[in-house]
């Protein structure tokens, strides 16, 4: 490679040029589909962003940062920070940590293991949709199957959607449902890639359990932690379908997320503007996030 | 993934002589939590097929029942007649071939690129689509609906394809398998002669079977399951995706015909539960596997 390349210098040679086609024949259409809908939007995006329009009318009036100062001022925009927040966190939390100890106690030889994990795994395969429409009834406050468990114990079931108080826990608990499978498997993944040899020093050493696990178990789990922490905050902001089906943003912004906001201000009332600031404010916490996931991932890595 | 099943065995042998002696409550512990995990998943399935095969009394009795008392078959014809199910499955699966399809192709074509074309800024490139990882799908589509409503694609199967027929995670992670592939093997295909079309198809791609895969049934099985687009991107019943179109039933039959909703529900969630049962181990080790070495 080294010999040719070097002696081509000055002119690009027959063999080069078809290498270079080729590379763009394979990858040029990908290429070209990311910059016409991923990243011309960014653009596109923060234009429309200090504009009045509503989709229909043929000129857009340029009014700066109004928009910005309109959305970020509402008052109900804080309510939707929040609600962004507690479930990003507690989805994020709760898939994690009971991933973890589920998938500790499933780390041995266990009859029926693997069956075990195919089941938890099968709910991150569904539709957000179907499994949305499913809780619904679950959570039905007469005829839900929450209800009729509660009844065995001689208690009633909270209106869960119907709440302002149950629904965002009703949609946690959705969502940790269907994702806990994916945390169960990632780690039980990367128990099995800690070195056993470890553990049998441990055991000369007179370690307990507890300090087994703090002292080897969590440490060696750190790359797995790290991945799920990453792709589950970034799946987190991004849930969508759950919300719009069981809820709809309500009762009374009780379950608006920011993603949601954004589908609501650009199609449900039809302000491209405002809708646009959502979509930087949405890009902008997204790459913050992923820009402070990146540098302790580079710590991670020369950590280990 | 053949080197995670031999640790797992080595561990198993390792920790089992150390089980036997202090473990027993451990191992308890461990069926406790597969009978507790599979109920908790379990239940909310089993409620819906229960469902599904209830009538209305039954569903809106005063006294619940888990099993049907008098089990019907009537809501299935039931809801395939409230909403045009028959055409939402062929919306379906024509979006899930053509979207899959393509995202199939341009990731083994674009992961062949980078693995293995010369092309002098080629790592230049690369980072320009990992740069897309960064970009969520749901920031775009405001400009993406005004671009395909340009292009009058709205309401289209090509509206609904094209936008999301790109792919950086799996060219990612395909790029990342195919540069352990063995050299001797590429290197014999370029001394006989192949190009690069023979090597990718002959060579390579017999190879990465198991990567390929596993990215291909997570893409149909995203494109399947894909809301926020074409919602926005369908406005007539006839164009309705399945989760569109079951979204749609819930809002017409409301929470007034339980049964029928559930069995329409079974229609959008069976074909998804089919691929995974005959996929399973393809869809989990893969992942796992993408997850710990990645």
């Amino acid at each position: 490679m080294t010999a040719s390349t070097v002696s081509a210098r000055p002119k690009i040679t027959r063999t080069q040029l078809r290498e270079w086609v080729t590379f763009w024949l394979l990858l040029g259409p990908n290429l070209f589909l990311f910059v016409i809908f991923t990243f011309w939007p960014l653009f596109y995006n923060a234009y429309l962003s200090m504009v009045d329009w509503d989709f229909m009318r043929v000129r857009k009036y340029w009014v700066g940062f109004e928009n910005y100062v309109t959305v970020l001022t509402d008052r109900h925009f804080f309510t939707i920070l929040k609600n962004t927040g507690v479930f990003t966190f507690s989805c994020v939390f709760g898939t994690m940590f009971l991933g973890l100890i589920l998938a500790l106690l499933l780390n041995q030889p266990l009859r029926g293991r693997d069956a075990a994990r195919a089941i938890l795994f099968a709910p991150t395969i569904l539709s957000g949709a179907a499994v949305a429409i499913v809780w619904i009834y679950i959570f039905d406050p007469r005829y839900g199957l929450i209800n009729e468990i509660l009844g065995l114990f001689g208690g009633r079931s909270p209106n869960w959607l119907g709440s302002q108080e149950w629904a965002m826990p009703a949609i946690i608990i959705v969502y940790i449902w269907k994702n806990l499978g994916y945390a169960v498997v990632i780690y039980l993944a990367g128990l099995q890639a800690i070195d056993k040899s470890l553990y049998e020093a441990a055991l000369v050493d007179g370690a307990n359990r507890w300090e087994q696990f703090w002292n080897i178990t969590w440490p060696g789990l750190s790359p797995v932690t790290f991945f799920l922490s990453v792709t589950s905050i970034l799946s987190c902001f991004q849930a969508f379908d759950i919300v719009k089906v069981m809820t709809n943003g309500g009762p009374i912004n009780a379950t608006n997320t920011l993603i949601y906001r954004l589908y609501e201000l650009g199609f449900v009332s039809f302000n491209a503007g405002q809708a646009g600031v959502v979509a930087m404010v949405l890009f902008s916490i997204m790459l913050v996030l992923t820009i402070i996931q990146v540098r302790l991932g580079e710590r991670r890595v020369h950590y280990s | 993934m053949e080197q995670v099943t031999t640790e797992n065995t080595t561990m198993f042998a390792n920790r089992s002589k150390r089980l036997l002696k202090r473990g027993w409550q451990v191992r308890l512990a461990g069926y406790l939590a597969c009978v507790v995990a599979v109920i908790i998943i379990g239940a909310p399935v089993y409620w819906t097929i229960a469902a599904s095969f209830k009538t209305s009394r039954e569903i809106y009795g005063a006294v619940p029942t888990w099993i049907p008392r008098n089990p019907t078959l009537e809501n299935y014809p039931a809801a395939w007649k409230a909403a045009p199910f028959g055409r939402y499955y062929i919306n379906s699966i024509v979006t899930t071939v053509l979207g899959s399809g393509a995202e199939i192709w341009f990731a083994v074509s674009s992961a062949y690129a980078l693995a293995f074309v010369r092309f002098p800024k080629r790592d230049l490139v690369f980072m320009v689509l990992l740069a897309a990882l960064m970009v969520p799908e749901e920031t775009t589509i405001i400009p993406n609906y005004l671009t395909i409503s340009r292009l009058g694609w709205i309401n289209t199967y090509q509206g609904i394809v094209v936008p999301g027929a790109s792919i950086a995670f799996g060219t990612f992670l395909l790029r990342q398998y195919f540069l352990t592939l063995p050299h001797e093997v590429l290197d014999a295909a370029k001394v006989d002669g192949a190009g690069h079309m023979r090597t990718l198809f002959n060579v390579v791609l017999p190879l990465a079977v198991p990567a390929v895969a596993t990215m291909a049934l997570l893409s149909v099985v995203s494109k399947w399951n894909e809301f926020l687009w074409p919602l926005i991107v369908t406005n007539t019943a006839d164009m309705r995706t399945l989760p569109i179109g079951l979204s749609w039933l819930l809002d017409q039959e409301g929470t007034t015909q339980w049964g029928v909703v559930m069995a329409g529900t079974l229609f959008v969630l069976i074909p998804m539960v089919l691929v995974f049962l005959w996929a399973q181990r393809y869809v989990v080790d893969g992942i796992a596997a993408g997850a710990v070495k990645g």
